[in-house]
């Protein structure tokens, strides 16, 4: 039996300086604990929740077209840049779980009523395994950003479930490329930095031909 | 109705979880039924440690009262899923506390587990922050042991360890009323997926076991299986 009632439903929307009270005492929270640089929390709060965008199957089309690149990505540019050892092996594992996303989503978006994005076509800059890599972790953490940006946004409690066991596996997968590459796994620190769909546009956009 | 006299005071609550977890005893069937179903390799730590804690043959109701205890922790809203999370996080910390303090890493893996301890030390401070701000009492830190004895065994241990941490964020999430709140958790749930990944590659496990979609774990599930690390 959970009680879906806030202690205090009356303070929900009460506003301090044009944010909600609930949204105000949290970044108190977080700024509390300022030592160790937790403080930073609160901003990135504050993003994931100014990520507005329609109704769920625009959150989830969006989410489409993001799998879409990573899979093209993994599976079409990976073979035609010519991969080996541990990179060719993520790419294919990982080449096929972005697959298996785009499967997700588009059922998903078709149970809500909505029509599933097309698959755009994209253009890469990688030209070696090397390009290839740097790219994919760019790709990789920014679908973790867009996934936690978006997260909040979803009315549906199902797709939330739904989301958040995609974004754990591509977070797994920004790790694992990032140490590939001699990068750090965790780039945000203790807490992933949610990005807006602006941010994400901005990164994935000129990779999107049509 | 009846069943309401069963149910605990709701402030009193997430401290007893912890409490009770160490008092009650694990349904050992039950528990390895619910691990083998991961079908994780990582997981034999777990089914060992709890093998070697399990006193007594367990009766039906105690696995009840157990689930019975995790369930009403949720049904307390966020303050108690953040109490729960505040828990798991106090555990990694100290569990990266010892491993620390034993040398057993150094150069680059060393360097990194301190990094992963001290991501863990701020979730602490994090959620403990916002449980007070919320009205909330944070839980108190629970004592914790770990087997620690070479470094393969704290590697394997530690998978593992952040695998289940990932997994019980994933659980929570649908369960989270405060929107605040769902977007911290989630900045945190995907940064214990990215420990994990990191450590399947350094023990040569896979870096996303369950594939494509992770799965979540819910609440008795999770206590049973850290319940062998609290002293």
């Amino acid at each position: 039996m959970i009680d879906k009632t806030p202690a205090h439903p009356e303070l929900a929307a009460f506003e301090v300086h044009g944010m909600t009270r609930s949204s105000f005492m949290l970044r108190g929270a977080l700024a509390a604990g300022a030592v160790y640089g937790t403080a930073a929390v609160g901003p990135f709060v504050a993003q994931a929740l100014a990520t507005t965008g329609g109704g769920d199957a625009e959150i989830l089309n969006f989410a489409l077209t993001l799998e879409y690149l990573e899979s093209a990505f993994y599976e079409v540019k990976g073979k035609q840049v010519g991969l080996s050892g541990q990179a060719k092996a993520y790419a294919q594992e990982f080449g096929m779980q972005e697959s298996q996303h785009v499967a997700a989503l588009t059922g998903a978006i078709k149970e809500l009523g909505g029509t599933p994005v097309k698959k755009p076509t994209f253009v890469f800059p990688a030209t070696n395994e090397k390009s290839f890599l740097a790219l994919a972790s760019v790709l990789e953490n920014t679908g973790v950003g867009a996934y936690n940006g978006a997260g909040p946004s979803l009315k549906s409690k199902k797709l939330l479930e739904v989301a958040g066991a995609i974004v754990q596996v591509e977070a797994r997968h920004a790790a694992a490329i990032d140490l590939l590459v001699d990068k750090s796994p965790t780039p945000n620190g203790g807490f992933d930095l949610p990005l807006t769909k602006k941010q994400v546009l901005a990164a994935a956009g000129p990779l999107i031909k049509s | 109705m009846s069943q309401d006299t069963e149910q605990q005071d709701p402030v009193a609550q997430p401290a007893g979880i912890v409490e009770r977890l160490v008092r009650d005893d694990v349904d050992r069937k039950r528990f390895l039924k619910v691990v083998g179903g991961t079908s994780a390799a990582g997981f034999g730590a777990f089914v060992l440690a709890a093998c070697g804690s399990s006193k007594s043959t367990t009766t039906a109701s105690t696995t009840a009262t157990t689930a019975t205890t995790a369930q009403s922790g949720s049904g307390t809203g966020d303050v108690a899923i953040l109490n729960y999370a505040l828990t798991l996080e106090y555990l990694e910390s100290q569990f990266y506390e010892k491993v620390i303090a034993a040398r057993l890493f150094n150069g680059k893996v060393g360097a990194m587990l301190k990094d992963f301890g001290s991501q863990e030390n701020e979730h602490v401070l994090a959620l403990k922050g916002t449980v007070a701000k919320l009205g909330g009492t944070p839980v108190s830190k629970p004592r914790a042991k770990f087997p620690i004895e070479n470094a393969d065994q704290v590697a394997q241990l530690a998978y593992t360890v952040e695998n289940l941490g990932a997994s019980a964020y994933l659980g929570q999430a649908a369960n989270i009323q405060s929107p605040e709140v769902l977007a911290a958790a989630l900045s945190i749930h995907s940064v214990e997926a990215r420990h994990a990944s990191t450590l399947g590659t350094l023990v040569k496990k896979p870096v996303t076991p369950n594939g494509a979609f992770a799965v979540p774990a819910d609440m008795s599930t999770v206590l049973a299986a850290v319940k062998p690390f609290l002293a």
